[in-house]
């Protein structure tokens, strides 16, 4: 049994692996942004809108919605950012449906790729919005002692924003092999479905995650500077 | 006992143990949390969705410590290190 589509090897020249992660990420890829542009080509401002068109209305506005409601002000700005990561898990699972599909959110190095992004995104926002200065101070607080603690607090919860989303994504397809031996027709119906729901949550956590990290960086609480010492 | 069967007896109970007493406390923790939730959306239904968010958050941080367990007891079973390192060994012989 294997632990994650890395081991699926379509093609493979010396170093060079086609792996099944690469090739269902690149899968996806196009089918969003394909799709999204087929949808994009001809949107109406009329009453008469295409189905695909509210879809996809639905869709950002939700997302948008979600990012105010977490205290982030301009959601715009970050609505690129945040969207993808939440269109990218959420398509991933999805297309469980799919047979012959392994998501690729199962395999270690894409969701620790995801998780890198958002450590490197939250930092870049934080200097945008506040300034080096005004970010940076923001590890000394409330005082000195805290820096070693807010940076190892950084980096751990990069780490658990990658092994939560391939934890959860793994044991959806591990559960799913390991009944497919046992009782091989109605149980994993039912833990597919199952699956879906939890990739829609994961998908939901990862973005909000993602969310709250930057607009903790953000957010310039500055308190009135007091006097020294 | 050789050492290949100690490595592979330890492998497989440490993996078990793992997912056994490691999800021990979340689920705890995550009954806890649902309770208090409920109770105060049947107060509050007016924040249900600040509730809702906020459960939902505070149960992916505490459902990622059993999938800690989880990967680790994954990694005993299907990529243990030490089970290949004894595997190599006897390949060498």
């Amino acid at each position: 049994m294997r632990l994650s589509p890395d081991d699926i090897i379509f093609w493979q020249y010396g170093f060079l692996k086609l792996n099944a992660t690469i090739a269902f990420t690149w899968g996806l890829m196009l089918v969003l942004a394909v799709g999204s542009r087929l949808v994009t080509r001809k949107l109406s401002k009329g009453p008469q809108r295409s189905r695909w068109q509210n879809l996809l209305e639905i869709v950002v506005t939700a997302i948008n919605k979600q990012i105010r409601e977490v205290g982030l002000r301009g959601a715009e700005n970050y609505l690129g950012f945040l969207g993808t990561l939440f269109l990218f898990v959420a398509t991933a699972s999805l297309f469980t449906i799919v047979p012959g599909y392994e998501p690729p959110t199962g395999s270690l190095s894409t969701t620790a790729a995801l998780a890198i992004c958002v450590f490197v995104a939250v930092p870049l926002f934080g200097i945008e919005e506040r300034g080096l200065r005004g970010y940076l101070r923001a590890y000394l607080k409330p005082t000195f002692i805290m820096l070693p603690f807010n940076i190892i607090s950084e980096l751990s919860r990069t780490l658990a924003l990658a092994v939560r989303l391939f934890g959860n994504m793994m044991s959806g397809t591990m559960i799913l092999a390991i009944l497919l031996t046992i009782t091989p027709f109605v149980f994993p119906i039912a833990m597919s479905a199952l699956g879906l729901l939890t990739g829609m949550v994961q998908a939901y956590i990862f973005s909000i995650l993602a969310t709250v990290y930057i607009a903790a960086a953000t957010q310039a609480r500055e308190p009135e500077p007091g006097p020294e010492g | 006992m050789d050492s290949m069967t100690l490595v592979a007896l330890a492998s497989i109970v440490a993996a078990g143990l793992t997912i056994a007493l490691g999800s021990i406390g979340p689920a705890l923790g995550e009954g806890r949390a649902v309770a208090t939730a409920l109770s105060s959306l049947a107060q509050q239904p007016d924040a249900a969705t600040t509730i809702t968010r906020t459960l939902f958050v505070g149960l992916a941080m505490i459902e990622s410590i059993a999938i800690y367990c989880f990967v680790v007891s994954m990694i005993l079973i299907f990529a243990n290190p030490f089970w290949n390192h004894v595997i190599a060994q006897a390949a060498a012989k």
